[in-house]
This record gives C-alpha cells, structure tokens and sequence, in this order.
C-alpha cells in the first residue's frame, strides 16, 4: 500500500511540474507586469529600477527556475500589487473558499445519493423521469444566473438574506451571520453538483443492480431493503467516490464565478483581482495551490478506492 | 461489388436503427426540434430582426410593447435583436469551440492509442494535466491575456476542452486495435494512415459525437460564464453573457427583468436541450452501454 502512494505522487510529480510550467507561460504571453505601471509620474529609470528589482529583465527559464527554487525553500514571492507576501494572501483567503467548497459538496451529496438510489431503484417510472430530467436542469443552469435570480428573489425582493460578503459589516460576525451569507452560493453550488452528481449515483447503482451477487441476494429472500442497503449501495460507492473525487477541479472553477457574484472574501475573489490587475506572483501562488489540491484529491480518491474496494491489491 | 451494396445497406440500416431509437426519447426529439428552429431563427437573425442590434434610440429602457417585443436596454436598443444576435454569437462560439476542442482530441488520442508506447505516454500526462487544472482559471487567466474577443474565446475554449475527447478516443483505439479486423489490417501491411483514418477513426465516431454534444453545452455555458464577467464577448456585439452583464447593477436587476430573465432563460433552455440530445444519442448509437 505505501508503496502503491509513493508511486503514485512520483507520477504526480511530472503532472504538477507541468501546470507550473504552463502557468508561467502562460502569464509571460500575457505581457509585462510593468505595463500596468506606467503612468504619467514613472519615469524609463524607475520602470528599469522595478523590472531589475522584479527579476524580470532575466531570460524567462531563469526566471522559472528562480520562482522553483524559492517555491521550494517555501517563498511562493509577494504580491506586486499589495507587497503583501502571497502566502499570507492565500492563507487568509483560503478558509472561506475550503468552507464555501466544503458546504456544498456535503448538501450536493445529500441531495444526489438519495435521489440517485431511489432513481435507480424505481428504474423508468415517473418519478426516476422526473428527477433525471431535474438533474439535467441542474447541470444547465448557468451557476451566476441563479445567483442572480436568488438574490432578486431573496435580496431584493423579501430582504431575508444579505447579498455579498461573508460576514455583515460592523456586525459581530457570529456564526449566525456567516450561516445567513453562506445560504445562497451553497444553494447555487450544490444544486450544480447535485445535478451532475444524481445521474452518476443512479448509473452506478444501476450497474450494481444488474450483478449476480444481487439477484442472489434477492433469490436468498432477504427483502428489498437489505438488498439494497446491505449489497447494492455499499459497492456502488466505489464509483461514486471516483466521480467525487474528478470533480474538485470543476468545483473549484464553480467558486470562482459564485464568489466573484456573491463578493465572498475567498481565494476565487483574489483570483479573479489578481488576474485583472496583471498580479503574476498570486497567480502562480493560486495556481501551484489548485494544482496541488486537486493532485492530492485524486491521490485520495486512489487511496480510499483501495480501501473501499478489498479485490484491489497493490 | 456486391459486397459494397451490402456494407452500405447495412450501414444505412445501422443509421435506422440509431434513428428508430433516437425518436423513442420524446424530451430528445423535442429539444431536437427546438434546437433547429432557435439555429435557423440565429442563423437568420439579419433578416428577422426587427432592428439593427447596435441602434441606438431615444426609447430608453422601455419594457416590452407592441414595437419592441422585450423592451429596450438603457441606450434604447431592440433587446428582441440584440437576444436574437447574442443567440447567433453564442451558438458559433460553442460550435467552434467544440469543433477545435474535437479535432484536437481525436487526433492526440488516436496516436496515443495507436502508436503507444513513450508518445502515448507524452500525450496522456499533457492530458491529465490540463485536466487536473481547473480550467476556469486558466480560461481566465488566458483571457486576460488575449485581449478578450470572440475569436479569442473559441480558440482558448477549444484548447482548454480536448483532453476528454482524447481520452475517449485512446480508450477506443486501444480496444479496436486488439480486433481481429485491425489486425488484419496490420498483418496486410497497410499503411498507418489508412488505419487509423479509414478504419479505427469510423469506429471511435459514435462516441465522440455523444462527447461533442457535451462540450457544446459546456462552452456555451463557459462562453455565458466568461462573457458575464467581462472577459469574454465584448460589448457592443451581444452575446448572451454579455447580456446578462448588465443584471450586475441592481437597477437593472431589480427593475428591468426584461433585460436579464429572457438571456438567461434561453441559456438555459438551449443547453438543457443540447443535453437532452446527446443524452439520447448516446443511448440510440450505443443502448448496450451503461446509461
């Protein structure tokens, strides 16, 4: 087993490399840091000044290697906009993302699971009809036009829930206050995952259902809810959790719309700012971070599968 | 000769059939219908639209009325055309996005899967590192780059969106390869390029076209997603994210439905439709398939 994870993130390792690679391209097609700069006080001496003090003026796979080399003594650089060191950016808006993330992924699997089994379970009646055709809504819903839609219903219209921000300014920010601003991106985000997510449960079931062992398990007499609950769901997990586990990307993207809608203070917010204003150094902070994050992700999905699954034997 | 007729009646039978069982998903066959009258109403849109989708006119911020059919935005333009241009942009950008995307990933995936080896090896780690991206940000961020245009969201869409696509037809490659006809093929020592174009690519299309379907929904959204925060689409050529820009400023939002609702609306509608169809296609080219 350990040797199986040790494999793993060695391959890992090439794959993270290569976003960062690709990150730094990327942003060095984009233009000079420096452009953003210049205004009618700069003088050609002070933009040389900042280029030099930047390590802009080197060839670019030195300057690659420069960033790799303080990225690996734990220097990810600092903001050129803020001065602020970009570890401390992320730190502190890393928390209202992961509890934004963390939220919706919990109610969008509350939603989908259920859904999914029964779907599966009552297999082309009315109702499986019905819910299939709501989880294709859910994933057709564009995520910003609901927000949108939310806040005019429960905003603008009834005043039940604050529009923007995490936590209602000069309030005592208690957990009351974040719980009324988180209501509605949760809502926007787990009906996208639960949308995705309900066909996914019903097609793994589904294929469960379809197995000797469960036609034993039936033949055996032991009734509908142990067949299901003791045979069927527990082996339908293992693909559930693969499913689960490919979609931390996609949940990512999500949060940055919903928390450039929504004015949520977290890494999505940073982002999107950094990515207008030319900020290379947070970029490539976010960047390295979701790469990161979505590697371990998928590191865990292989290790719970494992574990999940005993016939895997490594 | 005779064989000929015979592969081609079998392949028009085979066509039937995927037809036959197409039209058993009712949703399917009505978002079909609404699909095309939407693309010929967009294709169209310079001779139905009422007005110019660009003029400007004194009658600003009308709701809907007998001359202008949903209202008028804050400088006074036909929002009826405007939705009816958007709808145009925002069909072609999806299309050629999944176009670009498609080629991209059938060609990478059916040399992976073909030739094998350290090539496959290059090709699939390229994949799963766009694919371990979240490729929002890196949307984003090229966006940012390239001055934001249509012709620069097709290109940034389409580069973003093959990796599936080449999985998908890698995976096929890798089973066809293993078939007694491949084999054959290769034992006859024909060339490579017959192979794979003449003889693996016909095999892999059926799922690759369920696949497109996907991405065609996907870019659309995408295209609305980028578009709404200015990143994408620009003024004054609508699109239908673009549109929808505008509901950011609460007057609009809370006065003005006529200016938001029917883009978003129509979002939803085409892309639900979009799956919906490829959703039955899937099923009527391949109902073996685990649904």
């Amino acid at each position: 087993m350990l040797k199986y994870i040790i494999k793993r993130i060695l391959i890992a390792l090439p794959v993270l490399i290569g976003i960062t690679i690709l990150d730094f391209l990327i942003m060095n097609l984009a233009g000079s840091p420096l452009e953003m700069m210049i205004g009618p006080k700069t003088t050609q001496a002070a933009l040389q000044a900042k280029e030099i003090q930047l390590g802009l003026d080197k060839p670019l796979y030195v300057q690659y290697f420069l960033w790799l080399k303080n990225v690996l003594q734990g220097n990810l650089g600092y903001s050129i906009k803020s001065y602020q060191p970009v570890s401390q950016i992320i730190g502190e808006h890393l928390g209202p993302t992961l509890l934004l993330m963390g939220t919706s992924l919990i109610v969008g699997l509350i939603i989908a699971i259920p859904i999914g089994i029964y779907s599966a379970v009552h297999r082309y009646t009315k109702r499986d009809y019905a819910f299939v055709t709501m989880s294709f809504f859910g994933t057709s819903i564009p995520s910003f036009f609901l927000a949108l839609i939310l806040i005019y219903i429960f905003t603008v219209n009834l005043g039940w829930l604050p529009s923007s921000g995490m936590i209602t300014a000069g309030g005592d920010g208690g957990i009351i206050d974040i719980l009324r601003h988180m209501i509605m991106p949760v809502l926007v985000l787990s009906i996208s995952i639960a949308g995705s997510n309900i066909r996914y449960v019903r097609s793994a079931v589904l294929e469960i259902l379809q197995m000797d062992y469960i036609r034993t398990a039936k033949s055996k007499g032991i009734g509908r809810y142990l067949t299901i609950n003791r045979h069927a769901i527990r082996n339908a997990l293992l693909p559930i959790v693969t499913v689960i586990g490919m979609q931390i990307p996609t949940l990512f993207g999500g949060a940055v719309i919903i928390e450039q809608v929504f004015s949520w203070p977290g890494l999505g917010l940073i982002t999107m700012n950094a990515i207008t204003g030319r900020d290379y150094p947070v970029i490539m902070g976010v960047g390295l971070l979701t790469a990161v994050v979505v590697l371990a992700a998928n590191l865990i999905t292989d290790i719970v599968y494992a574990l999940v699954d005993p016939r895997i034997k490594y | 000769m005779n064989q000929n007729t015979d592969a081609s009646d079998n392949k028009n039978s085979n066509i039937k059939m995927i037809i036959k069982r197409f039209r058993k998903h009712k949703l399917a066959v009505v978002s079909l219908y609404f699909l095309v009258i939407i693309s010929i109403l967009a294709i169209l849109a310079p001779l139905i639209a009422p007005y110019d989708p660009d003029e400007v006119s004194m009658a600003f911020s009308r709701p809907p009325s007998k001359e202008h059919w949903l209202g008028t935005d804050q400088i006074g333009r036909d929002m009826f055309s405007r939705l009816l241009y958007a709808t145009r942009v925002s069909l072609f950008v999806g299309f050629a996005a999944t176009i670009i995307s498609s080629i991209i990933g059938v060609i990478l995936g059916l040399i992976a899967g073909y030739f094998g080896g350290i090539v496959d090896i290059i090709i699939m780690r390229i994949t799963d590192t766009i694919m371990s991206f979240p490729y929002i940000l890196l949307v984003l961020v090229a966006a940012a780059i390239f001055e934001p245009g249509l012709w620069n969201i097709i290109i940034i869409l389409g580069l973003v969106d093959w990796p599936g696509a080449a999985r998908l037809v890698r995976g096929n490659v890798l089973s066809l390869r293993e078939t007694n006809f491949i084999k054959g093929d290769v034992v006859a020592g024909m060339p490579n390029r017959y192979i794979l174009f003449s003889e693996i690519l016909p095999n892999t299309i059926g799922p690759v076209l369920v696949y497109a379907t996907s991405v065609f929904a996907i870019s659309i959204l995408d295209e609305a997603a980028l578009s709404f925060l200015g990143m994408g689409v620009q003024p004054p050529t609508a699109s239908l994210g673009n549109i929808l820009n505008g509901a950011e400023s609460i007057t609009i939002l809370t006065g003005k439905f006529w200016l938001w609702i029917p883009a978003g609306v129509l979002i939803i509608l085409l892309v639900v439709s979009i799956n919906f169809v490829g959703d039955a296609l899937r099923d009527a080219i391949d109902p073996s398939a685990k649904e």
